[in-house]
């Protein structure tokens, strides 16, 4: 299978006041297996709201356009079908929950996902084995687990404990929503070599950046820009690299 | 007299219900007629073979609520309750003793295994003899209370020899009458309250427990209370005395089948903590709720108190309410002792067309007296609840301080949750802290943990059992699993 995420045509709006507001206007993508794609992209150009189209937010409509993961109906999966299916979004604001317990949660998500998924259940010693190799990896202090749910988590804590949940939930598809975003430099390498130690031909990431830093530890594959809702451009990880040095201004004048 | 689906058909219909307590078991039933009068307490006090005083008791309780009206401040409606369309005694029928477990009633039996109690302590509940060193495995000692009468309480040998009495309060009237006559009524007077009054005259059974100087409890003690005959109230009476010392923790499991029409509840506990006694009084109650129409349900109103007698005395509430289609409950201390300690933890579900009105009283009269409250409200479909809440701190209790927490949680935009503390303090030296906040599960936590495989229960059971855990982890172990699959359950289908 040379697909392994196949998204066609795809618009989608959001409710604005009462009236439709259409976010996606037509985007076009693949991503093949064992990839790491690179989506770039002014404020406000839709980059985000794909990440949410794909991981299933029901406050965004889908208006036309198709996506296929696996040669599946994305769009027709609940948000926890996706992620059983092998879909994982890092949030760019990961979501405090008041009171659950970090490794509770992170136990209980890795059980559904393998019961969905038709595998063993981990039991509390595999649990805690598995984790605190990962946390290690990662340079997470213990104490993460044992705190709630990004409740006081400094930003980097929380984009490491999403780097720390995507590693236990084992996704064949990442999506980084800025991930690098408020990351100091020490905490941009963790980050990037979390996800570069899942990387393998079933492990594929869209990764949503501003910034050539994390594209110089990740190589991406392909690069894509995105404006007005719509994918305008891709190409190589040189793509990156000009708009590193030039700004959108001349991708923007050639879409309009 | 409303319509009654037979809950058999009624399951069947439904397919798996939501709740899974709610069969009926078939057992021959002694059940008096139904009505409230004066011949109807000595019918009951005969059949308890009570002595004289008792019966004397109940009359002057009965005589006092014909003078007494519903209280009407509560947050909640139903339409009026026909107080003579109830029996007010349902019981099976009394067999001798049976010898093995192939003698007992097979649809008792049925009924435990239903309720998942293990065989060998359906056995003694059954109360067939077990042989010695058999019983010593089981960690906590029930007594089972079938509509009026308690069916058996096991574990009594291990108790006795410890000096704890643990028997159905009909029984310690009869083998303990000077205790009985000595506690009962001394915390909840028989007139203190409409409920309370009309339990104090139609009570049919319940638990007594006594722990003597300086006997820490060997075990946790626990009493199922089961509604099922149609049409019966129960009004169970338990009286928990814990001597100088003594100490002891006492759960407290409640459900019913599932009927159309409302079913009465009206219970009242009444604690005694005596000189650095100790009682924790663990609820999980999970009466029949209704439907999803707010048909059915039990109405549950009941007087819960405890008095802190000595210094350093300890009474400490836990309840996680899920069930009822009404909810009136307010377990309470009265701290009279110096240094003595009141705690109240509570998680108040409402789901549906529900309506809880709970909460504590803790009335301050010892010097350094302490209380804390944690109460939890959580609201989901067209429920309504409320906290109602009074720390009162008397004159002489100098140096007395409360802290009171009342968070809760809604679920969806069409329930209710209310907080309303009555805080009263005569004395300067006092200390009162109240704090309460209001929050919604939102659309963000629950695509978040969606996106990380959880369905959307099992969702709400995590957001909920975090925003509960205070209060969870002040339940015993075995109990605090069944509480939280139970919070689950309650609020199944309130999202999405």
């Amino acid at each position: 299978m040379s697909e392994l995420l196949k998204i066609s045509g795809l618009h989608a709006s959001i409710d604005a006041d009462g009236a439709p507001k259409e976010i996606l206007r037509g985007v076009d993508l693949v991503i093949p297996p064992g990839e790491v794609h690179a989506i770039m992209g002014p404020n406000g150009c839709g980059k985000s709201t794909l990440s949410y189209v794909l991981a299933g937010r029901e406050d965004y409509e889908v208006t036309a356009g198709s996506a296929l993961f696996k040669g599946e109906d994305l769009l027709a999966m609940e948000p926890e079908e996706r992620a059983a299916a092998g879909i994982f979004l890092a949030f760019q604001t990961p979501v405090e929950l008041p009171g659950v317990n970090n490794a509770n949660f992170l136990r209980t998500a890795v059980n559904a996902v393998r019961r969905a998924r038709n595998a063993p259940e981990l039991d509390a010693v595999g649990f805690l084995k598995a984790v605190r190799a990962a946390t290690k990896n990662l340079s997470m202090a213990d104490d993460m687990l044992k705190r709630n749910v990004n409740v006081g988590f400094s930003g980097g804590e929380k984009k490491r404990n999403e780097v720390l949940q995507m590693t236990m939930l084992q996704p064949t598809l990442a999506i980084l929503d800025e991930t690098d975003s408020g990351l100091d430099v020490d905490a941009l390498r963790i980050v990037a070599e979390g996800v570069q130690n899942l990387r393998s031909p079933d492990f594929s990431a869209l990764v949503i950046t501003h910034h050539q830093k994390l594209l110089d530890y990740l190589g991406p594959d392909r690069v894509h820009v995105m404006a007005k809702g719509r994918v305008i451009r891709s190409g190589g990880p040189e793509l990156a690299k000009q708009i590193n040095e030039e700004g959108y201004a001349a991708f923007l004048k050639e879409a309009a | 007299m409303p319509a009654v689906t037979e809950t058999r058909e009624q399951v069947e219909k439904l397919g798996k219900s939501s709740y899974e307590w709610g069969f009926e078991t078939d057992i021959e039933m002694d059940v008096a007629p139904k009505g409230l009068n004066e011949d109807i307490i000595r019918l009951i006090s005969t059949r308890k073979e009570e002595p004289e005083w008792m019966l004397e008791w109940r009359l002057a309780a009965y005589r006092s609520w014909l003078k007494m009206k519903e209280p009407t401040w509560a947050k909640v409606t139903h339409p009026p309750i026909d107080y003579q369309d109830v029996h007010y005694y349902a019981a099976p029928k009394k067999k001798d003793g049976p010898k093995s477990l192939e003698e007992v009633d097979p649809e008792l039996l049925r009924t435990y295994e239903k309720l998942g109690i293990p065989l060998h302590e359906q056995a003694m509940l059954a109360g067939v003899e077990v042989p010695e060193g058999e019983e010593a495995r089981l960690p906590v000692a029930v007594d089972a209370v079938f509509d009026s009468v308690s069916v058996a309480t096991t574990f009594r040998k291990t108790l006795s020899e410890a000096g704890v009495i643990f028997c159905p309060i009909s029984e310690a009237i009869r083998d303990y009458p000077d205790l009985v006559k000595q506690y009962i009524g001394s915390v909840v007077p028989v007139a203190d309250n409409f409920y309370a009054a009309l339990n104090s005259a139609v009570f049919t059974d319940g638990s007594f427990v006594f722990v003597p100087k300086g006997v820490r409890c060997p075990m946790e003690l626990s009493t199922y209370f089961r509604i099922n005959a149609k049409n019966t109230g129960q009004f169970e009476r338990t009286l928990i005395i814990v001597e100088d010392g003594a100490s002891v923790s006492y759960l407290e499991g409640c459900t019913a089948p599932m009927r159309d029409e409302n079913q009465l509840h009206a219970a009242v506990v009444e604690l005694v903590a005596m000189e650095d006694a100790s009682i924790k009084y663990s609820t999980v109650q999970n009466w029949y709720p209704g439907d999803e129409n707010g048909r059915g349900g039990i109405y549950n109103f009941v007087t819960k108190r405890g008095a802190c007698r000595g210094a350093r005395a300890k009474i400490s509430w836990t309840q996680v309410e899920t069930g009822s289609a009404i909810t009136w409950k307010y377990p309470s201390c009265i701290l009279q002792g110096e240094d003595s300690v009141g705690e109240f933890y509570s998680v108040a579900v409402t789901n549906n067309h529900q309506q809880a009105d709970t909460g504590t009283k803790m009335i301050h009269l010892g010097r350094n007296s302490r209380s804390t409250i944690i109460a939890k409200t959580i609201s989901a479909g067209k429920s309504d609840s409320t906290y109602r809440g009074q720390v009162k701190i008397m004159p002489r209790a100098s140096g007395a301080r409360n802290f009171t927490q009342c968070d809760s949680l809604l679920i969806g935009d069409q329930c209710g949750a209310h907080t309303v503390p009555y805080i009263e303090s005569r004395n300067m030296t006092a200390r009162v802290e109240h704090e309460a906040t209001t929050s919604k599960i939102s659309e963000d936590q629950m695509f978040y943990c969606r996106q990380r495989g959880l369905s959307q229960e099992d969702a709400v059971g995590l957001i909920v059992n975090g925003f509960c855990k205070e209060v969870l982890k002040e339940l015993p172990m075995e109990f605090a699993v069944e509480a939280q699959k139970l919070l689950q359950i309650s609020l199944e289908g309130s999202v999405g």
